[in-house]
């Protein structure tokens, strides 16, 4: 059997490469958790690859305290809640109405919407860095009366860039339902409203997971929109802190161990408790990671 | 739900919209709640998005301190452009930064991502295992990847102690040596996008007709020739996607360096270059502009690519 032997071979190269690939995959962030318990000390003394003679939480300890990496974390906890599940609700409301109610708008906006969500950041910041100086919001916001340097900042430009997002996949994905639910709510006599609420928010329910699931890890994770906007030190978000433990001159490399750990494995747990909503999210006619 | 790429339904056909049109009558209250559902959303994009955006362009033609009120914005034509291409030494090099990041991502990353998808889809054993790790990347954020991957590259990290470079003489300098740095951060940026492309073709993938490979296989044709000529032409769509995918994160490029050295000492983009002239040491708002100006003008023909590919009446 000619054809056989060719196949086992073919099933060996593929296991060989996706192990081989599999172990660059997952040996850094192992070993960045194995070097989050090692004391520094120990690491400057013996090498990186020398084996742990004890482990210790004393780096988590400190990232905790000392560090207030816990402070950070709950600050990007206050911005990715608020600003998935507004960004959800406004684009579940505008999918409703572009894929229910076709006008000769639809489209354009859709594309409007689509296309804003492809543009570069850059491009945004200079003149919204500008606006936010200008806008003002009550003190019990911001002490110094602007939008700029505020997390509700933050929270709309995250709202108004995955709005595009969200909408273009809502509206595809209620295009896929037959409009013949909606029409049978329409004959009972429903208003636009109810409409909504009653009949097309518990349809979309699927898709709300998946985008939400993706979106929390999204916005969590954001970086240049934390950097941009925020002054304060104490109000940014885990992933911009991080440089906080970065020393000027000399970095306790174990300490940033142990903040970048407590920074990824949030969103590792609930990638493993909702792999499915991720990688469906994902898939979703996916623009960006 | 993995297909929803390929669901994607055509747009309502003209006939279709005039019916419905005339069906609708609305009361008021229906108006008010149609008038917010579109308005709340629209205008919170356009106010923070696209106002934002072309007040950068009109802004890379002029000349403004940002410390005077608008009034001070002086109209400069080309000027900025003219100097950012002439004066500013960081340009090539971040320019050169972003095309090697288009060609190692369009030539290295993508096919691994395929051919990693190739091989997951054959379901062999453990391939949840291997599947999983590929995921890892893409849940963790760039700005913590670049700290993950400083323990391997920084001078005394593992890969320095594996090579037995380990006495400060001897040690490489793989992020701080201009040479070599961009390599290092084009391979930690493979490493996340291979798993996204691989993740976006093994979805494309499942939603082959099986009995489609295996009439090909029937038929007496390679593997080779099964997967250029029966499974490659039905995945157009994710091919698409791939081709936008590639782009557009390559020309965002900005966290991974940014958190590495800055963006500076070889590892410059065109993102960082925005930010450096808004937020960095010196504020020139014109030069700033023209950059953002520069990365839009680019990522215009894959955003026009994905728009034909979705909303073109002929496709569905």
């Amino acid at each position: 059997m000619v054809t056989g032997d060719k196949s086992k071979t073919g099933q060996r190269v593929a296991i060989g490469v996706l192990s081989v690939f599999s172990l660059i995959w997952v040996a850094p962030i192992l070993f960045t958790i194995l070097q989050s318990f090692r004391p520094f000390d120990d690491v400057v003394k013996n090498g990186v690859m020398s084996l742990p003679k004890h482990l210790t939480f004393a780096n988590y300890y400190h990232a905790f305290g000392q560090s207030r990496m816990w402070l950070f974390f709950i600050n990007s906890v206050e911005v990715a809640i608020p600003a998935v599940v507004l960004t959800l609700f406004l684009a579940s409301m505008i999918a409703f109405v572009l894929s229910r109610y076709d006008s000769k708008f639809s489209v354009p906006m859709l594309m409007l919407f689509t296309a804003g969500n492809l543009l570069p950041p850059q491009l945004l910041f200079i003149p919204l860095f500008r606006i936010y100086l200008k806008i003002h919001v009550p003190h019990f916001i911001n002490s110094n009366g602007v939008l700029y340097d505020t997390q509700l900042g933050l929270i709309l430009v995250h709202v108004a860039i995955q709005v595009g997002f969200a909408t273009f996949v809502l509206t595809n994905f209620l295009r896929t339902i037959p409009k013949e639910i909606s029409e049978s709510a329409l004959v009972d006599g429903a208003n636009v409203w109810n409409h909504f609420f009653r009949i097309i928010l518990p349809l979309l329910r699927p898709a709300l997971a998946s985008l939400g699931v993706l979106m929390t890890t999204w916005i969590y994770n954001d970086f240049f929109w934390a950097v941009v906007l925020l002054k304060t030190g104490n109000k940014r978000p885990i992933t911009a802190a991080l440089s906080n433990l970065q020393g000027e001159f000399n970095t306790d490399y174990n300490l940033l161990a142990a903040g970048a750990c407590m920074a990824f494995i949030p969103t590792l747990l609930v990638f493993f408790a909702m792999r499915k909503h991720f990688v469906a999210g994902l898939t979703l006619g996916s623009t960006k990671g | 739900m993995s297909s929803v790429l390929e669901q994607t339904p055509p747009l309502a056909t003209p006939a279709k919209k005039k019916k419905r049109k005339s069906s609708h009558n609305f009361s008021g209250s229906d108006r008010v709640t149609l008038g917010a559902f579109v308005g709340l959303p629209t205008i919170l994009h356009v106010l923070f998005v696209w106002v934002p955006a072309v007040c950068t362009i009109l802004l890379s033609f002029t000349f403004w301190d940002g410390i005077g009120g608008l009034k001070n914005i002086k109209w400069v034509g080309f000027t900025n452009y003219r100097q950012v291409f002439t004066l500013d030494a960081n340009l090539p090099i971040a320019i050169r930064n972003n095309i090697l990041w288009l060609a190692v991502f369009a030539l290295i990353a993508t096919p691994l991502g395929i051919l990693l998808a190739y091989y997951i889809d054959k379901n062999l054993k453990g391939t949840q295992l291997y599947q999983t790790s590929f995921y890892l990347p893409l849940v963790i954020s760039l700005a913590v990847t670049g700290i993950i991957w400083d323990n391997v590259f920084r001078t005394d990290g593992v890969l320095n102690s594996i090579l037995g470079n380990t006495n400060a003489d001897t040690a490489v300098s793989w992020l701080g040596d201009p040479h070599k740095n961009i390599w290092v951060v084009l391979f930690i940026a493979s490493w996340r996008h291979i798993g996204y492309i691989m993740l976006l073709y093994l979805a494309g993938m499942k939603s082959v007709d099986p009995s489609l490979r295996e009439a090909s296989a029937i038929d007496g044709a390679t593997e080779w020739y099964t997967f250029r000529r029966v499974i490659m032409p039905s995945l157009r769509p994710v091919n698409v996607i791939i081709v936008v995918v590639t782009i557009i994160e390559s020309l965002r490029a900005f966290d991974l360096v940014f958190i590495l050295n800055r963006g500076t000492n070889g590892l410059q983009t065109l993102g960082v270059l925005v930010y450096d002239n808004i937020q960095g040491e010196s504020t020139r708002i014109g030069w700033g502009s023209a950059y953002a100006t520069l990365l839009f003008l680019i990522c215009l023909g894959p955003i026009m690519v994905y728009l034909y590919q979705n909303f073109s009446k002929g496709n569905d």
